[in-house]
């Protein structure tokens, strides 16, 4: 395990200076709360800024829009060893053209078709301009992201399905389609998997998603703080603790709300006990799509016992509605802090000894090791982030290099392995459980006394916030625009698994279909966080 | 090898008598093996479809097969194709680019089926409702026989659901 390299990263707080060395007109602006840097640029400069990006090594993080008629504000996330920084350029609703970034950083490709789909961003010199969040439930020449769009829209009674959808052939001889889902065999959700094969071989597989776009960011204009929380808990119900906790540091942001330090350390003890659950879940769920049923067993039960913890003490399963604007709704009685000491103690031993059993289970490393690659270049070459990111050696961590409260106090160790093969993926997940649980530790010995939530009063003008925490999957974003009344403008939640599920069509080369469930597995993107 | 199944032995059998709280379930429990024994030949076929969840409900269901719930020792087991399938189990609101897949999913059970809607937005379009991209609860788009509410539906609930329904 590799733990000492740091991320191989340029700064943010360099990259105006060589914007302008390169003779682009910049306007430094002033940093939103949590923001290292924030620079203004003309809309024919945007895909040269990529470039210089790229060049000086920032890993790309997100795209959006944002409709003020008659402008769309055109916003993209760049992270480097010193933070974060926003990039903004507008173009009009007339004319929306603006130059692409996909060129520079290729995982920026779908997240620009999106807004082309919701949007009707045109972007130029791009090779890829399918649609890609639209199927049929509205036409090419509607944008729901326009203000100026109704949120019930113009449906037909009976939306048709995406038949025609462009995948690209692979010709040859023996080659032939494999069409999977949108409803797949197992428990889980739908999305599109079109591969090409030579007899069990892939040669290639294209991802289409897009089936559970339910409409979240634009159902999240007009609602209240709270109703914009329960939403947020809802975007990926795996990661509901993530994008609450987005969410609310967005507002908390905007609003310059201060936490009492208990409720923070709360919010950490509810993320890690996310973390913890989803990993042991993951485990056993990639041991058994290759059909080892004793870890799918172990580690299931193992969960069950960590999720019924959260039903007694937080009151749900999934620890979902727990967060509120200022704090979090929930508080630990000793007896609650000194039960959950005790599930740690028995935790870990658990997984102390369940880990060496599979990793030298000799027909399980058969299968998955030096398989299903993502080499660390390819991890580069797309930002990976999370548990996918660091199995092929990137270890951005949040909770580390841009350490937000609680875990500013904290010393969070970030596991990194070099090689990229399936089983460090699985590794990765073991040993950030370990981590997690000392985690735990600490913050129940030192859980500061104090209140749970502070009130706070609206700013009676137009304010923004983005919010960005280190969720199980990696980093996750939330932007809002909230009026003067504290209603919501705009409400972008960026899944990490917007910045994964490309490594599941990298890392096929060499990978029999048979073998595809278990690399989806591992790298476990969320449709749901993904169509929003 | 020989560590495994120590583990194995050490960890022994943890499925629980379902439900444990709730006697009269117990009940209801052994009627729905009744039921199942009598009209699906001891064995009742799921086919789970999201159709817009959060996997909220997809994760509670996984829960229902783990060894304490362990769904399948009263006969109800989860079934890949639709055509093996007595019953269509529905999570989410019906995303408009799902609403034919559903359609279809539902036309190749065959007859008789059961259509059961799990969770708050199956049931009731929950958080996410109606709008351009959704066509809200299950069934403004099939017949739905029962609603297992809650957000999600723990895994007792959704045993409880079911055998509710067998009941009918």
């Amino acid at each position: 395990m590799i733990t000492q390299q740091q991320p191989t990263q340029g700064k943010v707080s360099s990259f105006a200076d060589q914007l302008t060395a390169v003779g682009i007109r910049i306007q430094e602006d002033k940093p939103l709360p949590g923001m290292t840097a924030q620079l203004k640029l003309r809309s024919k400069d945007w895909g040269f800024a990529a470039k210089v990006a790229a060049q000086n090594k920032l890993r790309w993080s997100a795209v959006w829009g944002d409709h003020r008629p008659p402008k769309i504000i055109i916003r993209a996330l760049l992270f480097g060893v010193d933070g974060h920084l926003l990039l903004q350029t507008e173009v009009t609703e007339g004319s929306p053209e603006l130059p692409s970034q996909a060129e520079f950083f290729i995982v920026a490709s779908r997240p620009e078709r999106y807004l082309q789909d919701m949007f009707g961003v045109r972007f130029q010199e791009k090779k890829d301009n399918r649609r890609w969040i639209r199927h049929q439930a509205w036409l090419e020449t509607d944008f729901p992201l326009r203000q100026t769009f109704p949120v019930a829209g113009n449906p037909v009674e009976n939306t048709k399905p995406d038949n025609n959808y462009p995948f690209p052939a692979v010709d040859g001889e023996g080659v032939y389609q494999i069409p999977v889902g949108p409803v797949h065999a197992g428990i889980i959700e739908p999305g599109h998997f079109r591969f090409q094969a030579m007899g069990e071989n892939i040669l290639r597989l294209e991802e289409r998603l897009g089936y559970v776009h339910k409409g979240i960011e634009k159902i999240a204009v007009g609602r209240d703080l709270d109703g914009l929380i329960r939403l947020a808990g809802r975007v990926s119900g795996d990661s509901t603790v993530t994008h609450s906790w987005a969410a609310c540091q967005a507002i908390e942001r905007a609003l310059e709300i201060n936490l009492p330090p208990r409720a923070l350390s709360l919010r950490a003890i509810l993320s890690e006990r996310e973390r913890i659950a989803n990993h042991l879940g993951d485990i056993g769920a990639i041991c058994n799509d290759v059909g080892f049923s004793f870890a799918q067993y172990q580690m299931s039960r193992l969960r069950e016992l960590w999720q019924r913890q959260n039903q007694l003490i937080f009151g749900h399963r999934l620890l979902m509605d727990l967060f509120v604007p200022g704090g979090v709704s929930v508080d630990l009685s000793k007896d609650d802090i000194l039960n959950l000491q005790l599930e740690i103690e028995q935790l870990r031993p658990e997984v102390e000894e369940l880990l060496p059993l599979l990793l030298e289970c000799p027909s399980l490393q058969d299968r998955l090791r030096d398989y299903a690659f993502l080499t660390t270049a390819d991890a580069q070459r797309l930002g990976a982030v999370g548990y996918v990111g660091r199995a092929s050696n990137l270890q951005d961590d949040l909770r580390r290099d841009a350490p937000y409260a609680p875990y500013d106090q904290l010393d969070v160790k970030v596991p990194a392995f070099s090689e990229g093969d399936l089983i460090k993926r699985m590794r990765v997940r073991g040993e950030e459980i370990l981590i997690s649980l000392d985690l735990l530790s600490k913050l129940l010995k030192q859980l500061p006394e104090g209140s749970l939530s502070v009130d706070y009063s609206l700013p009676g003008r137009e304010v923004e916030g983005v919010g960005l925490v280190e969720g199980w999957r990696g980093e996750t974003l939330a932007y809002l625009r909230l009026d003067d009344q504290g209603k919501v403008l705009r409400y972008f939640p960026r899944d990490p698994s917007w910045l994964t599920w490309q490594a599941l069509e990298m890392m096929l080369d060499g990978v029999i279909v048979p073998d595809f469930p278990v690399c989806n597995k591992s790298v476990n993107g969320s449709y749901s966080g993904h169509d929003l | 090898m020989f560590h495994i199944y120590n583990k194995i032995r050490r960890t022994g059998c943890v499925t629980e008598p379902f439900p444990m709280p709730d006697a009269p379930v117990v009940e209801l429990g052994a009627a729905c093996q009744k039921e199942i024994a009598a009209h699906f030949s001891g064995s009742l076929a799921i086919r789970m479809i999201d159709t817009g969840s959060c996997n909220g409900c997809e994760l509670e269901m996984h829960a229902a097969n783990n060894s304490f719930y362990d769904i399948e020792r009263f006969g109800i087991h989860f079934v890949a194709s639709p055509r093996h399938a007595d019953l269509l189990l529905v999570t989410g609101v019906v995303s408009r680019h799902m609403q034919e897949a559903l359609k279809r999913t539902y036309a190749a059970i065959p007859a008789p089926k059961l259509v059961v809607a799990m969770g708050d937005c199956a049931g009731y379009g929950g958080e996410f409702g109606i709008s351009y991209a959704s066509c809200g609860s299950v069934s403004n788009v099939i017949p739905v026989d029962a609603i297992i509410p809650g957000c999600p539906p723990t895994p007792t609930v959704l045993l409880q659901g079911l055998l509710q329904l067998l009941r009918q």
